[in-house]
């Protein structure tokens, strides 16, 4: 229960953090900006690697969170940096 | 014993560094010298955490297997997108991060609930997760046009209702069953409606106010992964689950102040009840001009501005137009491109195409720093907006757009408006613009007068 509430303090330090560091983005940079960030929550893949496998239900489900959180880190990632070469200076 | 606290130990180790890492890259990632090698760091921190999480893991074929499938799937849509269809893969790559946390809820119940707090938490995630997927998978529905079901039609309103009813439910679940003893499985019934509360939710908001949505869907995964971090003690998933939350979040405030309304407003109440109060006015007569005139006066104008909109997307237009602009350069006229916030389906659409044709990033201006030097533009070209340059916004007070910042081109010394035919924007209300003394109407396709314009410089 106390490392729960630790872990909320955590929680509610990054949102402020996070609404600190992204306040001031320019309008070029909101669409790299929401896939790029879009890439991070694919994070849910590192929690999906510890759940655990003890029915076949479980390991199912593992299975599918492991694949779409995969999916969402790897398109997310590539497709930013796509995006992100396009834009030049003049 | 003493080995396995060793792995724990190192395992959060590294979790802070990425969440360091996660903290850097998302800095870098909101400017634009630093963007690339943000994503990068972002990428980097993610591979520490996922390499470090597989070490000793219970499954290993299973996992694998998972990661690899995914990777691949990923990998191809990524880099076979077009990118016009940028808005709806990031709606559809977001929902997939949503269904994770689902399926993470879903399994954590599973494993058995210890006391209410869990418990609770478990219903969250499993709520915003499945409400994220098919949310976001109606938005691909509506950004990629395969979806076409009317706001007013019977089945929005039934998924409405039902989205209520989920919330309602859900609140039920949280607050009213662990106190009581109940003989159904309620989680079950949960399940199903979470999901459906998700379709609700997307389906009654219109095309032009996407980029709410989509950015408040972005803001959901996070929030959904870094809940799903609470319930498995999991430091980097709070981390850079908040991170996500909060950037989507401000996108969200971006977008909703762009358009001078309350993000309740979007959500659940929409244009359509609000045009109805609009008066129709007296409006005058429209003044259509040909390509073959449009050019006699852009090769005079000495200073250009393009302000394009989601109908230059439709059009495939981009491409043209930085052509045009180029001509126009050689020609000795200053080229700048008027961006509104919200011109387009998603944050920054006009950005990234015009990005993808090539055009400088630099060349690009806001509202604010466009508008106080209006009356120094010779001609404002307007491709396919519409509601961004609407008048109405400062003129009428009756409006239902009264108040939204505009791209202000009713004051540039001549307005070009390329236009398919006289129907109103995204928000059904009518455009003085089109009316105004100083505007020309150049009705087709807005690829092909472009094409027409660009043709008639190189001759």
């Amino acid at each position: 229960m106390e490392s729960l509430i630790l872990l909320g303090f955590v929680l509610v330090l990054s949102i402020f953090l996070g609404l600190e560091l992204i306040s001031k983005v320019p309008s070029t940079l909101h669409t790299p900006l929401m896939s790029g960030a879009n890439a991070i929550s694919g994070i849910a893949l590192v929690g999906a690697l510890t759940l655990a496998q003890d029915s076949q239900l479980q390991t199912a489900l593992a299975f599918f969170a492991i694949t779409f959180a995969s999916i969402n880190v790897f398109g997310g990632y590539l497709v930013t940096n796509r995006m992100l070469k396009m834009f030049k200076k003049k | 014993m003493l080995n396995q606290i060793d792995i724990n130990t190192i395992q959060n180790l590294i979790y802070i560094i990425a969440s360091v890492m996660f903290i850097y890259g998302i800095k870098m990632l909101g400017k634009e010298a630093t963007a690339v090698k943000g994503n990068f760091i972002s990428a980097l921190a993610m591979f520490l955490a996922v390499g470090i999480t597989v070490v000793g893991v219970i499954n290993p074929l299973i996992i694998l297997g998972g990661i690899a499938l995914g990777a691949i799937v990923g990998s191809v849509i990524a880099i076979k997108v077009k990118m016009t269809s940028i808005p709806e893969m990031v709606a559809l790559f977001n929902g997939f991060g949503g269904l994770a946390t689902f399926f993470i809820a879903w399994s954590e119940h599973n494993s058995g609930i210890e006391n209410i707090l869990q418990n609770s938490l478990v219903i969250l995630t499993l709520a915003i997760g499945g409400i994220t997927f098919t949310g976001s998978l109606i938005a691909f529905g509506k950004l990629s046009e395969r979806l076409k079901i009317d706001k007013a039609s019977i089945i929005t309103k039934t998924f409405t209702t039902i989205f209520y009813a989920a919330i309602l439910y859900l609140l039920a679940s949280l607050l009213v069953f662990p106190l009581i003893d109940i003989s159904f499985d309620y989680f079950t019934i949960l399940i199903i409606l979470v999901l459906l509360a998700g379709i609700g939710f997307v389906l009654p908001i219109g095309g032009g106010d996407m980029p709410v949505v989509i950015s408040l869907l972005n803001s959901f995964s996070g929030i959904a992964a870094a809940f799903a971090g609470l319930l498995l003690f999991n430091n980097v998933l709070i981390v850079a689950g908040s991170l996500v939350g909060a950037s989507g979040l401000i996108l969200t405030i971006i977008m909703a102040k762009a358009m001078n309304r309350s993000i309740s407003n979007i959500l659940f109440v929409g244009y359509a009840s609000a045009s109805k109060s609009s008066s129709s006015k007296e409006q005058g007569e429209v003044k259509p001009i040909s390509v073959a005139d449009a050019y006699l006066i852009l090769e005079n104008a000495s200073s250009v501005l393009v302000v394009p909109g989601y109908g230059m997307a439709v059009a495939q237009a981009q491409h043209t137009v930085r052509e045009l602009g180029e001509l126009l350069e050689e020609n000795g006229t200053e080229v700048k491109y008027g961006i509104h916030p919200v011109a387009g389906r998603m944050p920054g659409h006009m950005n990234v195409l015009l990005a993808e044709a090539n055009v400088p990033y630099d060349v690009l201006v806001e509202p604010d720093d466009v508008n106080p030097m209006m009356d120094t533009v010779d001609v404002a070209l307007v491709i396919g907006a519409n509601d961004v340059v609407n008048p109405s916004a400062t003129e009428e007070p009756g409006s239902p757009i009264y108040g939204m910042p505009i791209i202000e081109v009713n004051n540039a010394k001549t307005v070009f408006v390329l236009k398919r035919s006289m129907s109103s924007g995204f928000a059904g209300v009518q455009n003085p613009l089109f009316f105004k003394e100083n505007t020309r109407m150049l009705f087709g396709d807005a690829k092909e007068s472009i094409s027409g314009l660009v043709s008639e410089f190189k001759d």
